[in-house]
């Protein structure tokens, strides 16, 4: 039981709200809607009202003649732009940010892999070494701060979504139920 | 039996004006409240957050373990002397209720789990009894949730319309325009006394009457009005006012619905079971008498009685002492925010309670509120239950500093200088 001399004590805010974060939350890069998007996936968080739309089109081998018809083609395909629209924080918006530009070049299946790192590394505290998250390590330190955990993870759990109901839409089977967990 | 006096400043009988004295009066307030004692990442706590919820001060925790040390038994039911002495507090706590609401009469004060379950409560049974297809409640834009969803789940249920008062910029009701909503169909007004989001004091004494010269009975949301102006629901002449015992320097889980007698006497029960029955046969039940009717089941009893304790408190330091305070430190903050360069003020209402809704540059008020945070500063971020307000503005959200006896000029300045923090932070970027 705390008694009244525990010292609730400080995690360095300033770890959370690094420079990365504040340039990525206040002047985030592919912000803006896409009209040809191949799939689309929502999120929201009713505590605080952050809302997201995230807009994806991949990119697929044109030189093969039935380049979109294959579902070899489908699961070869990579993610070749990533937008976002949508009202948020600063920690929200800078995860989104730096999401469109994290998956970039990516499968789907590798997006899916790097996504469930990235929630891992921000909700699951390790000692073991974090796989490479490049930029997105910026926001390991909201694991201190859990009331901002959903902030941080809000565009992921969207990009996932979208991911999910593409490959449902197109019937495309995944190995290994990789959606186990989301 | 262990000494449960509350323990609060005394009333002083004289009018209180000048700020050094409210001042005085409160200074000590902090030491009835051992939350205090805590620092909060190394700063004191500065609780702005008390239209979320109030501290309790330690007549109130005294009373919750004396309750559970000394007289812990159900109520009404037995013969023996521990449910004689917790029945006699129970009870003792709805007389308390009556006097601090100025309540007729106690049969007209039920217990019920807070606000929400009040108005839930009205719109059940008063709406089962008078609410048809086709009639009207008349609520407005400045509503928390709770008093609009059960009334939008009552015309579901009915097929009756919800109308609603609008609000201009500053936050004030366009009161003008009941006239024009008013119809031969309306059956009830429901009005909050005080906007959480906004701090906005509606005039519902004029609006009572005006609704009365209609036939139209009115609901009052008293959850933010109880714990910081003198209510007397005899001079309201409102139907029902409801308030939350957590809100009120009180503990959760217990609130208060008033009912003039006669809508008590005619209204259905809400839940159905024990206590709230005379007899009860396979065939039918006959229901208890008023208040016991609404109030089925065991009750919350140790935090009744510790409400009546923190009513006690309240009305022992006054009012309108705290009425005054609380005006004051609104004042002193509203200065003091509105000197800080791209802070706005969402609310702007001639007529306030002690609560101020803000907007910092462009900074979401969830960054606001984490960053504050880290210097001992409590505040709320959000929507604040208040949606169709949120809409009105434009805004997803907002940051808001709300007072109560403990809070203080110190409060003010740990605010202010955790804001210029957030501002650093951000460091003037868009």
């Amino acid at each position: 039981m705390m008694d009244n001399n525990t010292v609730i004590s400080s995690a360095d805010i300033r770890s959370l709200y690094q420079e990365l974060i504040i340039d990525h939350g206040t002047q985030p890069r592919n912000c803006c809607s896409m009209s040809c998007a191949d799939c689309k996936g929502e999120g929201y968080n009713p505590l605080c009202g952050d809302q997201i739309s995230l807009f994806i089109k991949f990119k697929f081998d044109e030189a093969n003649p039935s380049f979109e018809k294959s579902e070899e083609n489908q699961m070869s395909a990579i993610i070749g732009q990533v937008t976002f629209q949508g009202k948020g924080c600063a920690i929200s918006t800078a995860s989104a940010s730096l999401l469109t530009e994290a998956v970039l070049d990516k499968t789907i299946h590798q997006a899916i892999e790097f996504s469930k790192a990235f929630l891992d590394s921000v909700t699951i505290k390790s000692d073991e070494n974090a796989p490479n998250l490049g930029k997105l390590t910026a926001l390991a330190g909201v694991i201190d701060f859990p009331a901002r955990i959903k902030c941080a993870t809000l565009a992921w759990h969207a990009l996932l979504s979208a991911l999910k109901s593409h490959c449902e839409a197109k019937q495309l089977n995944t190995e290994k139920d990789i959606y186990a967990d989301i | 039996m262990i000494n449960n006096t509350v323990i609060a400043r005394p009333a002083r009988a004289e009018a209180i004006q000048n700020p050094k004295e409210l001042l005085d009066c409160f200074v000590n307030t902090r030491e009835d409240f051992p939350i205090f004692s805590k620092k909060i990442r190394g700063y004191p706590l500065a609780y702005l957050d008390s239209a979320a919820t109030t501290q309790k001060p330690n007549c109130v925790i005294n009373t919750l373990t004396n309750t559970y040390s000394n007289t812990n038994a159900n109520i009404h039911r037995g013969v023996h002397y521990l449910s004689e002495e917790a029945t006699a507090q129970y009870e003792k706590a709805r007389q308390t209720v009556q006097r601090f609401i100025n309540a007729k009469s106690s049969k007209e004060c039920v217990f019920v789990r807070g606000t929400t379950e009040a108005i839930n409560l009205v719109a059940h049974s008063f709406g089962q009894m008078c609410i048809r297809e086709n009639d009207e409640i008349i609520i407005s834009a400045l509503e928390h949730h709770s008093n609009i969803v059960p009334w939008q789940l009552l015309c579901q249920r009915t097929g009756a319309k919800l109308k609603v008062i609008p609000m201009n910029t500053q936050g004030e009701l366009l009161v003008e325009v009941l006239e024009q909503l008013i119809t031969p169909k309306t059956k009830l007004l429901a009005i909050t006394h005080i906007s959480n989001a906004l701090g906005t004091i509606n005039p519902i004494a004029e609006m009572i009457q005006f609704a009365h010269n209609f036939g139209i009975p009115v609901l009052i949301d008293g959850a933010q009005s109880a714990p910081h102006l003198k209510i007397d629901v005899q001079a309201l002449d409102c139907d029902f006012f409801t308030f939350s015992s957590h809100k009120t320097y009180g503990p959760t889980g217990i609130g208060v619905l008033y009912a003039k007698e006669h809508w008590l006497e005619k209204m259905p029960p809400y839940q159905g079971g024990g206590e709230m029955i005379l007899k009860v046969t396979l065939n039918e039940s006959l229901y208890n008498d008023i208040p016991y009717k609404f109030e089925a089941g065991t009750p919350a009893i140790a935090e009744t009685i510790a409400l009546g304790t923190a009513l006690d408190y309240l009305m022992t330091i006054g009012l309108e002492k705290i009425s005054a305070y609380e005006t004051y430190l609104l004042k002193e903050a509203e200065l003091a925010l509105s000197s800080i360069p791209g802070l706005k003020i969402i609310g702007t209402a001639k007529h306030k309670a002690a609560s101020i809704a803000f907007l910092l540059d462009d900074i979401h008020p969830h960054d606001i509120g984490s960053i504050v945070d880290q210097k001992g500063v409590a505040i709320r971020t959000g929507h604040h239950c208040a949606m169709p307000i949120m809409d009105f503005f434009g805004i997803s959200s907002t940051a808001r500093a709300s007072f109560g006896i403990y809070n203080n000029l110190q409060d003010i300045e740990q605010l202010v200088n955790a804001l210029y923090e957030v501002k650093k932070i951000f460091q003037g970027k868009k």
